[in-house]
């Protein structure tokens, strides 16, 4: 087989984990909307905002230093430790599950029974709020994200593949790409068996089925909204830390929720299975379009490439990958 | 004790015992519509009560407050000899009483078996993380909760349809699915709201034969709506009949029929 398969190879392997990371930012979008009906545009900043707690618990950052020193003239910032890793990431998730609490009893409980629009509008309040929330309780400058997983290519495979073909120097793999699709391979499956095969999942599937019947076999749909911002959380903060582990905690972390919208429209707003394979098509679309055409018409495909192929998708497909088909009642 | 809280036997030898829901001095409104004007009824332990009345009367409404969709703005409620505080519908399902919808309310996306499943919701005690590292007690659990949803799947005749997901049935399979919910919950009350309505006079017998069964054989205390009076008068022990909001009548079949309130009602009133 020749150099250009394996590159070809190559180019669909690295779609393949861009598109994984995809699917995960999807799913957190897809969790709610099944549940609660709620398009959560918070979501890309609920990623930024994980992971600047993160970074913030870990390097013993002061909470609101700025904000503590300028009223008390201190000149706070560091508490002086460090915070294990794996600690500081059980503690971001613990501050993720707070916020869906307060997110519940201070805003969606208010909501009951509001056309979508106005829930979709609360989130993009919320939105706003986390960001300068975030940047008052952590600051705004960009922070460097260390999990400590292995950064760069992966060597090891570089060489061991490296005579496959004439003129073929072996594939190069980003180790920090190879973990963070590990991870949300890991992720994605349990939370498929979390939700197929436990109580609470099947609470959540009743609940985004139908809310009433939910309540009447004695579901708590107060309890189901915290569960499923609490797993949106949590996707959230894996999320903000491969984007953030690999790209450094900034604003434009919380972009990334625009590269989930084109995987939405491909799988539908309510199927994990569409969320996944939808991540998959997007990512590897994106990387196959730039190899094969990119040099072509100058490059920077990605950027735009995935909105055409979504759009495209919506003219023939309006109800995504896995929906029903949508047939008006008249 | 007062007479309301003997028990007797009916005809057919079911005892009817003493009243396990009673709602008293009920009003609900919505805005400027008062949908339950002060309306008192009870429901015995075991008997098949049914409530009747033109379109609009206020029965869905009725039933929706005693399984807790709407507060009422006046009025108590009484459920095993105790008064209840305002509750979640989900905090008054755990206490046993499940129901069915005028407009069939399934989990569309799921089968038949998995929709009569969350029937058991109420009584899955195990929490998720015991089923994570322990798992006996889980297991033991969702057997028995098996067994009692194949039961209620043999009882209701439903083997075939299983696995279907349940948007793909005929309207008269959802309705008993539907029913085969509510008894997967094993309710100490049981609410249906018309239970037969748009079936044909076949689905009808068959869902008559059900509740008679229900009733009979889990001794099942039920309330049920209904608009064919033939069906009321067949199965109920007792009927309270409610017009634009108000009780004007409450008795045996009997005694209701010749009551000339609901006579009156039924006929100055054209409905479907
Ligand atoms: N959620 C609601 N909001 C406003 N009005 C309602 C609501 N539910 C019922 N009603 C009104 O209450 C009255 C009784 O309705 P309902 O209980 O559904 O009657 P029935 O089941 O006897 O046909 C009607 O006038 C209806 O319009
Ligand atoms: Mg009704």
């Amino acid at each position: 087989m020749s150099a250009d398969f394996f590159y070809t190879v190559e180019v669909i392997i690295n779609g393949l984990m861009t598109g994984v990371m995809y699917s995960l930012v999807a799913l957190g979008f897809v969790l709610i909307f099944k549940a609660s009906g709620v398009f959560n545009y918070a979501q890309g900043v609920m990623a930024l905002f994980a992971a600047m707690t993160l970074v913030g618990i870990q390097t013993g950052q002061v909470p609101f230093a700025h904000l503590i020193n300028t009223i008390f003239g201190t000149h706070l910032h560091k508490f002086g430790w460090e915070v294990p890793t794996l600690l500081a990431i059980l503690l971001a998730l613990g501050v993720m599950i707070l916020f869906a609490f307060i997110v519940e009893r201070y805003i969606l409980k208010h909501l009951v029974n509001q056309d979508p629009i106005i829930l979709f509008m609360a989130t993009i309040g919320l939105a706003y709020f986390m960001e300068g929330f975030g940047d008052l309780m952590w600051g705004s400058e960009i922070k460097n994200l260390d999990v400590g997983l292995p950064q760069g290519g992966n060597i090891w495979l570089e060489n061991a593949t490296s005579d496959w073909a004439d003129g073929f120097y072996g594939f190069y793999l980003d180790n920090l790409d190879m973990w963070a699709t590990a991870i949300a391979v890991v992720l994605v499956a349990s939370l498929i068996v979390f939700s197929n095969y436990t109580k609470t999942g099947r609470a959540l599937r009743a609940v985004a089925d139908d809310n009433q019947a939910a309540l009447s076999v004695g579901i708590s749909l107060r309890t189901i909204w915290v569960i499923v911002w609490s797993l949106a959380g949590f996707v959230a903060l894996v999320a903000g830390i491969m984007w953030g582990a690999k790209s450094g905690v900034q604003f434009s972390l919380s972009l990334i929720a625009l590269k989930a919208l084109p995987v939405l429209m491909l799988g539908g707003f309510t199927s994990i299975p569409g969320a996944i394979v939808g991540g998959m098509i997007i990512g590897v679309g994106e990387k196959l379009f730039e190899f094969a055409v990119g040099p072509y018409i100058g490059g920077a495909t990605e950027n735009w490439f995935a909105y055409v192929l979504a759009l495209l998708f919506l003219v023939f497909r309006p109800q995504g990958l896995f929906g029903e088909k949508i047939i008006e009642r008249v | 004790m007062n007479a309301t809280a003997e028990s007797y036997v009916t005809e057919d030898g079911r005892t009817i015992g003493a009243p396990v829901m009673e709602v008293k001095n009920i009003t609900l409104k919505f805005g400027g519509v008062t949908a339950i004007s002060n309306i008192s009824f009870d429901i015995r332990e075991g008997e098949i009560r049914a409530i009747i009345g033109p379109n609009g009367a206020g029965k869905s409404s009725m039933l929706n407050v005693i399984n807790g969709f709407y507060h009422p703005q006046e009025g108590e409620i009484w459920f095993h000899g105790e008064k209840r505080k305002p509750m979640k519908p989900y905090q008054i399902a755990q206490q046993g009483i499940a129901r069915t919808f005028q407009n069939i309310a399934l989990f569309k996306g799921m089968s038949t078996l998995d929709n009569i499943m969350t029937g058991r919701f109420t009584h899955m005690k195990t929490n998720m993380l015991k089923q994570a590292i322990w798992k006996g007690p889980a297991e033991r659990e969702e057997s028995l909760n098996r067994d009692i949803v194949e039961h209620v799947i043999d009882f209701l005749e439903i083997q075939a349809i299983r696995k279907t997901p349940v948007g793909r049935l005929p309207y008269g399979l959802q309705k008993r699915v539907e029913l085969g919910r509510a008894l997967a919950a094993q309710p100490k009350l049981l609410l249906l709201d018309e239970p037969m309505a748009g079936m044909n006079v076949e689905e009808k017998e068959d869902m008559s034969r059900f509740i008679l069964d229900v009733n009979d054989e889990f001794g099942t205390t039920i309330a049920l709506i209904e608009h064919d009076m033939g069906v009321v008068m067949d199965i109920s022990d007792r009927v309270v009949v409610l017009d634009y909001g108000k009780k004007i009548g409450d008795g045996t079949p009997d005694e209701v029929r010749n009551n000339q309130d609901v006579i009156d009602a039924y006929l100055g009133v054209a409905h479907d």
